[in-house]
């Protein structure tokens, strides 16, 4: 395939190479250096991606082949409307992580050494991985992403966050090791990884090796997104970690592979795809929502619960498999928006509530929920934050994480699958008493003797901007279903 | 049966060896023998399927060449962190999963 | 309980590893045949080894995100080689002093001799088995034997010099993969220019064995580090 006829500049290639170039920059200037080439690159980046989403809704699909080969023999880039928007809610939501992230080292510094640089390569790792249409290379930018996030939570040192490190490192390796199986099988069997070429033959002819090669990759996949039974490593990683990196995992880490998953399932694989696989998937996002808000209910800590609450809200992601596979076209096209709205709300929103919570937790010097007394009053916009988050995770309008609830429920009714409506309210309902609990706390009065420092405006304010955005996409969500329908 | 098949029959059976001792041995530097293990299992799949026609295949060789080095990079960090955790803790092992949440109640 | 969790896994590792036999002994013939396509293309390539060429020409850009990753995992470990507490590692000293004197000496004579290797095996890649990782391995396990040898110390974070050693290979990579994008007109990622292909990859391939040489030894000496005090012999 050619790139875009129409003599457009290729953006495609800069949204990997600007990350890449900053990061390494900013390694060279040193430890702890570089927040203002992140800054820079990002406002690139941002604007990269913009104009990557202009294209796709002007002139459809576009596409770049690396090398000037073309699959097979190279590696072909992709972009559709649904990479489009995961990579304009990654630029938004790192750019706003950049400027938090700034001013929560200055007043904070332990972790920083080799932040910057590391974020650089995360994000060239999630734009890369967005981008790719070739199984072997989505497994190495898989494996650059989990190297540069491992790195990000062991960064701070201490035995929690090593500990929550080696644990997530190992359950990575272990995943991305299932998905190089698969596509070794995949190879071996077809002799290509281009997903171009891949999808006509697997609707010709799917040997039984094919069906071992994608549950193998399934699974992976799903260890890597978390998803219950496979939770265990997430709340440690996402909790102990610096709040500005525990931000970037929840919010968008965990989406990577979750978009993966939507993609091969959608693209090459559909011919594969069972009711029955899809009924699993929506049987264990159901057991995530209410195990990860059970969990959440009973933490203590402000940034366990946050991380446990993760846990819950990618249980919704997998709801949308039962309603897209084997039903009629308009339950599946309403429930893939709902599904891909749910990744962008919850990305605004958690990336919004993290951020928040390492605001109170740097002003206050503790992290248990019990100490929040007063906060309300002290901090009323990281409070704000939090609650605007909130009401995007248990689904009230007019917030984004309504749309994204409603158009799962109606994939759902016009289905005639009316048992997940319950999981999803119930749900709803579960995430709004976990938010609560820690609001109720929040405006108390405050405990005679509680140590106060003020934090920099620029924690607060960012991750307002955040959450206001959680809210407003609710209002604004026409466009990005549009975006969604370019395929 | 085939000679060819030889190289991924291995390769399978060492996979699976790999994936139960990453599983299910506690010592962190077993594990990170067994993710090598598991690794070198799908390099020989990869490079064995791909010659089945008889002649070597250069593509499957320069992929698993990439997988080698990022077997390696993880291989590196992975040892980092392990003797991070033994000065930290003393131990070789995994901190026990949920120690915290053992510790922390629900709050009243 | 554990028990029983054991018995399971390991269960449902054999019966995998079997349901692994079963599919492979039952494969079709492949349909695409990439070796082909790779024979068809050598000429334009730049080089006569089909291995280096799918390497840093034809998947070229695997190449690159995968010296990243290993760029990445030195950083990573980097963030935890300072104010290591050691008390629970027995250092002994590595040798008597006789001992470290006979191996001094072969490390004298053995390290010129491997760089001359790396730079054999760093020109070979062009049209046999070798090439800029291979060359990079030499390199830094002429590195670790120096280590050994007591004769090279390097703790703590690397400097302004050593980042820059440690990121040149890779940075002139990243230069020529936006230079396909930018000098052509319909140009994409790592495009290179005609003719030029083969004096581009030995340049790529000579930066990154430096680059890559310098990583995997700091690699190495990160994890060696025990914050030696002992004073050097030399």
């Amino acid at each position: 395939m050619l790139p875009g006829t129409d003599r457009m500049p290729d953006v495609i290639p800069w949204l990997i190479l600007v990350p890449l170039v900053w990061a390494s920059l900013a390694f060279l200037r040193g430890p702890g250096r570089g927040g203002r080439l992140a800054l820079a690159g990002l406002a690139v980046q941002t604007g990269l991606a913009v104009k990557l989403a202009m294209q796709i809704s002007i002139s459809g699909v576009q596409s770049h082949a690396v090398g000037g080969w073309g699959a097979p023999l190279g590696i072909d880039l992709y972009a559709d409307g649904l990479s489009a928007i995961l990579l304009l809610l990654t630029q938004v939501v790192v750019l706003l992580l950049v400027v938090y992230a700034r001013a929560y080292f200055i007043a904070h510094p332990e972790g920083v050494s080799y932040f910057w640089p590391l974020t650089g390569y995360l994000l060239a790792a999630m734009n890369a991985l967005f981008l790719s249409a070739d199984i072997f290379n989505i497994y190495v930018t898989l494996e650059l992403l989990g190297l540069t996030a491992v790195g990000l939570v062991a960064a701070r040192g201490g035995t929690e966050s090593v500990g929550a490190a080696m644990r997530y490192l190992l359950a990575g390796l272990m995943g991305s090791g299932l998905f190089l199986l698969g596509v070794a099988l995949v190879y071996g069997t077809y002799g290509t990884v281009s997903i171009a070429v891949l999808a006509p033959l697997i609707e010709a002819e799917a040997p039984s090796a094919v069906f071992v090669a994608v549950g193998a990759m399934l699974v992976g996949l799903l260890l890597k997104t978390a998803l219950f039974p496979f939770h265990f490593w997430l709340p440690p990683a996402h909790g102990e970690a610096p709040a500005p990196v525990s931000a970037l995992l929840s919010a968008l880490v965990v989406k990577a592979s979750f978009y993966l998953i939507l993609r091969l399932w959608l693209q090459p694989f559909a011919p594969l795809v069972t009711t029955a696989a899809a009924q699993l998937l929506g049987l264990l996002g159901m057991a995530a929502i209410l195990w990860g808000s059970a969990m959440a209910l009973s933490q203590t800590r402000l940034k366990m619960l946050i991380a446990y609450s993760t846990v819950a809200q990618i249980g919704y992601l997998f709801l949308l498999f039962p309603l897209v596979t084997v039903t009629s076209q308009e339950a599946a096209e309403s429930a893939l928006q709902g599904g891909v709205m749910q990744v962008v709300t919850h990305a605004l929103a958690k990336a919004a509530m993290f951020a928040a919570a390492g605001t109170v937790i740097l002003s206050l010097g503790r992290d248990d929920i019990g100490g929040l007394g007063g906060v309300a009053s002290r901090l009323p916009v990281s409070i704000f934050a939090f609650a605007l988050g909130g009401i995007t995770l248990a689904g009230l309008p007019p917030s984004g994480g309504f749309i994204a609830k409603w158009l799962l429920i109606d994939g759902a009714l016009n289905s005639g699958q009316w048992g997940w409506v319950v999981v999803m309210i119930s749900g709803g309902l579960l995430s709004a008493a976990y938010v609560c609990r820690v609001l109720r706390r929040a405006f108390l009065p405050m405990e005679a003797g509680a140590r106060f420092n003020s934090p920099a405006r620029a924690l607060e304010w960012s991750a307002f901007t955040l959450a206001l955005m959680s809210l407003l996409l609710g209002v604004r969500s026409a466009e990005v279903l549009i975006l969604l329908g370019i395929r | 049966m085939s000679t060819a098949l030889l190289f991924p029959l291995t390769g399978a059976a060492l996979f699976v060896m790999g994936v139960a001792g990453l599983l299910l041995q506690p010592h962190l530097l077993r594990k990170i023998i067994a993710f090598n293990i598991m690794g070198s299992g799908i390099f020989l799949i990869l490079v064995g399927l791909g010659q089945r026609g008889g002649s070597p295949d250069p593509v499957s060789q320069a992929m698993v060449l990439t997988g080698i080095v990022v077997s390696v990079a993880a291989t590196g960090l992975a040892l980092a962190l392990a003797r991070r955790l033994l000065d930290l803790t003393g131990k070789m092992q995994l901190p026990v999963p949920g120690e915290d949440a053992a510790r922390d109640g629900p709050d009243a | 309980m554990r028990q029983l969790a054991v018995t399971f896994i390991i269960i449902l590792c054999i019966a995998f590893g079997l349901l692994l036999f079963l599919v492979m002994l039952d494969l079709p013939a492949p349909h695409v045949h990439l070796a082909v396509q790779v024979n068809e293309k050598l000429a334009e390539s730049g080089v006569i080894h089909p291995v280096t060429a799918v390497l840093l020409n034809f998947r070229g850009y695997d190449t690159l995100l995968e010296v990243v990753v290993l760029f990445v995992a030195l950083t990573a470990m980097l963030t935890q080689a300072k104010g290591r507490n050691l008390q629970h590692i027995t250092t002994k000293p590595c040798s008597v002093p006789m001992q470290i004197e006979v191996l001094q000496w072969l490390t004298r004579v053995v390290v010129p001799l491997a760089i001359m290797v790396a730079g054999y095996l760093l020109w070979a890649g062009a049209y046999r088995a070798g090439g800029a990782f291979q060359a990079a391995a030499v390199l830094a396990a002429a590195s670790v034997l120096l280590r050994l040898a007591s004769m090279l110390h390097t703790t703590g974070l690397p400097g302004p010099a050593s980042r820059i050693g440690l990121l040149a290979g890779l940075l002139f990579f990243f230069a020529v993969a936006a230079a396909g994008t930018i000098t052509r007109q319909q140009g994409s990622l790592l495009q290179y220019p005609d003719d030029w292909a083969g004096l581009l990859i030995l340049f790529i391939e000579a930066g990154l064995t430096f680059s890559l040489g310098l990583i995997l030894a700091r690699t190495f000496l990160t994890l060696a580090d025990d914050d030696d005090t002992r004073g050097t012999e030399r």
